[in-house]
């Protein structure tokens, strides 16, 4: 038993402050906390806590801090696994977001967090308050926001997309009474492709309509808030899969810079000090958003959730940014957090909790932008850009003055008390008390039953074989440009600049690389020499088929575009997106996922700071694919020896690394299997299945050292992964990068399972593609020798036609223009031409 | 010489403007905020690019009534310099320092990209240290720089060589009516910035701020900066010219 709790029942604090509680509230009972989403267990729990029944204010508090989203009660066994600690690490998992040394006396602060939910139900306001919340945790430790990166996953938006895949959503739709949402099931398993029925194909429009309109909300909501702000939107990914039909991964990602003794922490501090509300008037909108929005599964109801939803207001949150730093420059601030999920509930539990203290909240002093609301509704409510602060008794009259200078309200609105409880008053009257930690720390843990499920062993060997064997390979020195097109226009691969060019990646001029430019974003540091890079990744359908595996890649691939920069991946934040862990096969699916990312982040020296965990990815039953999509941050010590993906001149040569091949040749591409998991093997033959490729995460290592080796000396000019698409689709990118170049690029495929289509378009990690000006290419082969990293001359930069030889045969030749054209234009004509 | 930023609550490219003056153009700058009346001896007063109040109502209406406009629009109706940088250039429409009107993008949708815009003048304190005809290249931000103005007023611009910036294609030559790719926001005749009559005061929708530094992608729009200092230390050795004259007089 919490010390707390036994203290706060000897003081016989209980009996005394019931008979107070204002009447007019709703009598709690059994069924009214089923309704908050708490089990009887937990409702016990609660009444356990307090020795009574609670209050309604006090189960709308318990239920919030109670719920998955802000309690992690299901994942938090599964979360010590992974590595925390490292050498650049100052602020692991636990604050507001995690804190790393980048030199110079300065700190990088940063994190990411999902929207899911929100963004299906109303896809503006869903991405735009996603960005705001993630900004809000960054400043709210004395940290300028200085990037915005978005990891989104949608639906399919194109029809021909995979005509096969298409053919068979429309055959599942026809047989299925609730053919509507059977669409999005991925194309796994066998079914006949059916001869158009009407139902099917109108349906399969309608969902595309559905995911274009989701695409282009959480877009313009995510331009919206970020331009406003005035923070660089520099990139991220953006992938489609049948299974984010219905569910939408909206994922945003931050990043500031302080310097390290400006660093605050939101831990109350001061018995007596004044609790100080900023921002934002509280309203009704958003209450329950982490509750019933984010910690529940989606039904044919949820768009009635909308409701749910908060609304963003970027200039307000701009003008608190301001008002924040400044106040934070006075001294007189002594801990802030931000209201985010849970507003005002999580606010001042967790700072009183941290600080081992007590809060006192009157709420009638609370700023309020609608009459009549109760202390439950007040307590509950996610209005956004609003900030709770302790401040040094005797010195208020600074910090009100600086918000006032701003035009924010400030109000005192409690204090920072001795006795541990969180206690709540409406005009006097006690609405809740209840001691800070247990809400804030005592909340349910559940080991939840995990069991493998069939699909992934199916998936993993003999269907993925079978399926595999079904993917018809080309003949030897067969002409594959077409399916080439077909591959760079599959909207996971093509241009995502339509998107990014709709963010101001630009301002507070430091985006070195922005969007599409390099592998990662590079934003350079002004106060040094030094320059932070930033790259996300998580490809669902690997994790589908094999979570471990696919979090390791998730991993990797992240680390692996950071050091194409040039940088050091220092440190990572995640966020997990799952679907239902009451589910045993989503609980197997995220501790495996978890296992894969805790062994990566091991081995490629890139400690976990902090991040999220989403559950209840799932409409009507049915669960996205497993996505943990990994964060990495990395460092370059001279910001001018950042890399670009794209090649430069030419003539230069262009160079495969990979980190596999010690011995100066190249491994085998891939295996059938490995083969069925690409992006090829789903766009081209419909095949979703096999395993992801093996990963050898030492190979991953040597290539990460090699690569940031290689910019520090400035040997070569440019440097880009072999990822979605492969070798084929790396080489082409690079080239769109510039006006006029083009490449000739000639490759053996070698060993038994091997074949041209895999050597093209294999997706096996470890690898990167660098041009080398004539003259350093002896030096890049002997720093690549140094770092035991296979380097293969495999082509040149030309300024003519595009073709790739393979074993002697030309298998892909057009001219540049024509496959920029299919890859630049697949988007755009996806989404505003429909 | 000293250079001003004014900020706006909602103002976010100020430090961007202060950072170039400061840090690469190395002068001397300091920031004005919105509530002061009082222009601190700056001899160029720049308009910074953002979100001024939001952009609530329509961009620009909002800030034009803060009190640094009316110390603005004194200075420049007295000659002083006025660069107005994107939102700058919009509250400069608003006020009624420039003539005609934003509206939205021709796409509808934000625009965060590279173009290339031609000086076309080169008498204008502005552009002084530039080339007539030169093409920078130079971003663009915005959801509303799409310039509009009625023919009486774009014959009088055109008439008065106020028109200081087009927008035009890589190669420097005229966009085509309806080419995106070169004017992307459909602006009215490809204008992408304008001056006064008097040629004290300019705004432009790309922003020169954001080109300074060749790592960032281009340094174009050291051009404006430069010719500002050329012409206030022009305009101040005649100051001191005319100052010295004017005391050997009596002497």
């Amino acid at each position: 038993m919490p010390t707390q709790v036994a203290t706060f029942r000897r003081q016989g604090a209980i009996g005394s402050f019931l008979h107070k509680m204002i009447d007019t509230e709703i009598k709690v009972t059994p069924q009214i906390a089923a309704e908050h989403g708490l089990s009887p267990e937990e409702y016990a729990r609660t009444q356990k806590i307090l020795g009574r029944d609670p209050s309604f204010t006090e189960l709308g508090i318990f239920s919030v801090m109670w719920s998955e989203h802000c309690s992690y009660k299901s994942s938090r066994v599964h979360l010590k696994r992974l590595p925390t600690r490292g050498t650049h690490v100052v602020q692991g998992p636990g604050e507001n977001a995690g804190v790393v040394d980048i030199g110079d006396g300065m700190v990088a602060v940063f994190k990411i967090e999902s929207h899911n939910h929100p963004s299906f139900v109303e896809p503006f306001q869903g991405a735009a308050t996603g960005v705001g919340g993630i900004l809000r945790d960054i400043f709210t430790m004395g940290a300028r926001p200085i990037a915005v990166m978005d990891s989104l996953r949608f639906g399919p938006i194109t029809a021909g997309m995979d005509d096969k895949s298409r053919s068979l959503s429309a055959s599942r739709a026809r047989h299925s009474a609730a053919g509507k949402e059977k669409t999005r099931e991925s194309v796994r398993d066998d079914g006949a492709p059916a001869s158009g029925p009407e139902i099917g194909t109108r349906v399969a429009a309608e969902e595309i309509a559905r995911n274009r309109h989701i695409l282009d909300g959480v877009i313009r909501g995510i331009g919206f808030y970020g331009n406003c702000f005035g923070v660089p939107t520099v990139g991220g990914e953006v992938a489609f899969e049948a299974c984010y039909s219905n569910n939408p991964l909206v994922n945003a990602l931050a990043l500031g810079i302080c310097r390290r003794e400006e660093l605050f922490f939101a831990k109350a501090r001061g018995a007596g000090n004044p609790v100080i509300y900023v921002g934002a008037k509280t309203g009704r909108d958003g209450i329950h958003g982490a509750s019933l929005l984010a910690s529940a599964e989606f039904s044919e109801e949820s768009q009635q959730k909308r409701p749910n939803v908060q609304m963003g207001d970027p200039f307000m949150e701009k003008l608190l940014l301001e008002a924040c730093l400044e106040a934070m420059q006075t001294g007189a601030v002594v801990a802030i957090q931000d209201m985010g999920a849970a507003g005002l509930t999580s606010s001042s539990s967790e700072m009183a909790s941290r600080g081992g203290l007590g809060i006192e909240i009157d709420l009638a002093r609370v700023p309020q932008r609608e009459t009549g609301m109760t202390p439950y509704e007040i307590m509950l409510s996610e209005s956004q850009e609003r900030m709770l602060l302790v401040a040094e008794r005797g010195r208020e009259r600074e910090v009100f003055e600086v918000f006032h200078k701003w035009g924010l309200d400030a109000v005192e609105i409690g204090r920072v008390t001795e006795d541990g409880i969180l206690r709540v008053l409406n005009h006097g009257e006690v609405a809740a008390a209840i001691p800070a930690h247990a809400i804030a720390e005592e909340g349910p843990r559940y080991e939840r039953p995990i069991a493998r499920p069939d699909t992934a062993s199916e998936a993993g060997t003999s269907a993925g074989a079978v399926a595999a064997a079904r993917a018809p390979l080309a003949a030897v020195g067969a002409d594959l440009s077409a399916n080439f097109r077909r591959l760079l226009a599959s909207p996971t691969i093509a241009s995502k600049h339509w998107i990014t060019e709709q963010y101001d990646s630009m301002v507070q001029t430091n985006t070195t690389f922005g969007p599409g430019a390099g592998d990662a974003a590079v934003l350079r540091l002004k106060e040094s020499k030094r320059a932070l890079a930033l790259a996300t990744d998580g490809n669902g359908r690997w994790g589908f088929l094999a979570p471990r595996l696919g979090a390791m890649h998730a991993v990797a691939e992240a680390a692996r575009n950071v050091a194409c920069s040039g940088a050091r991946p220092i440190a990572a934040t995640n966020c997990l997106n799952f679907g239902n862990p009451e589910k045993p096969e989503v609980m197997w699916q995220f501790s495996e996922a978890i296992d894969g990312i805790a062994a990566a982040c091991r081995v490629l020296e890139t400690p976990i700071t902090g991040g999220n965990v989403s559950f209840y990815n799932e409409t009507l039953g049915k669960a996205i694919y497993p996505t943990p999509v990994l964060g990495v941050l990395g460092l370059m010590e001279d910001a001018e020896c950042a890399l670009g993906a794209g090649f430069r001149n030419v003539g230069d040569v262009i160079v495969l690394l990979d980190g596999a091949a010690q011995d100066g040749g190249l491994k085998a591409s891939a295996t059938k299997a490995e083969f069925a998991s690409s992006e090829y093997a789903k766009t081209i033959h419909g095949v979703v299945a096999g395993s992801p490729p093996a990963i050898d995460l030492a190979a991953e290592k040597r290539l990460i050292d090699c690569l940031v080796a290689l910019a520090a000396e400035r040997a070569v000019l440019s440097a880009h992964d072999v990822s979605d698409g492969g070798l084929a689709v790396s080489v082409a990118e690079a080239c769109f990068g510039r006006d006029g170049l083009s490449a000739e690029v000639a490759i053996d495929a070698t060993g038994a399972e091997d074949f041209a289509e895999a050597a093209l378009f294999g997706e096996r990690g470890a690898r990167a593609v660098v041009s080398v000006a004539p003259a350093s290419l002896a030096r890049v082969n002997a720093i690549a020798a140094q770092y035991h990293v296979g380097a293969r001359r495999i082509g040149t930069v030309t300024g003519g036609e595009f073709r790739i030889q393979c074993q002697g045969a030309t298998v892909i030749q057009g001219s540049i223009e024509s496959f920029r054209r299919v890859w630049s234009e697949s988007l755009p004509k996806a989404v505003e031409k429909a | 010489m000293k250079f001003g930023v004014v900020q706006f609550p909602g103002s976010n490219c100020d430090a961007d403007a202060f950072h170039a003056v400061s840090a690469i153009v190395r002068q001397p700058v300091e920031f004005i905020w919105h509530q002061s009346e009082n222009l601190a001896g700056c001899d160029v007063v720049i308009l910074p690019g953002g979100f001024a109040f939001g952009d609530y109502l329509r961009t620009g209406a909002i800030a034009r009534f803060s009190p640094v406009m009316k110390a603005v629009e004194r200075f420049a109706r007295g000659g002083g310099l006025v660069l107005g940088i994107c939102n700058g250039f919009q509250i400069l429409l608003e006020a009624g320092l420039l003539p005609g009107a934003m509206m939205r993008n021709q796409g509808l949708r934000f625009l965060c990209r590279q173009v290339h815009i031609r000086v076309e003048a080169t008498d204008t304190p502005f552009t002084s240290a530039a080339t007539r005809g030169q093409a920078l290249e130079i971003p663009i931000a915005h959801m509303e720089g799409n310039y509009f103005c009625e023919a009486a007023e774009l014959a009088e611009l055109e008439r008065n060589n106020q028109i200081i910036f087009h927008y035009v294609r890589s190669d420097g030559g005229d966009a085509d009516a309806g080419d995106r790719e070169a004017n992307p926001n459909g602006s009215l005749h490809a204008i992408a910035g304008i001056c006064n009559r008097e040629r004290n005061v300019l705004g432009l929708m790309p922003h020169p701020e954001r080109a300074v530094e060749l790592g960032l992608g281009s340094a174009d729009g050291l051009v404006i900066f430069r010719s500002l200092v050329a012409s206030l230390a022009a305009a101040e050795s005649a100051r001191q010219r005319a100052s010295g004259v004017r005391a050997a007089v009596p002497a």
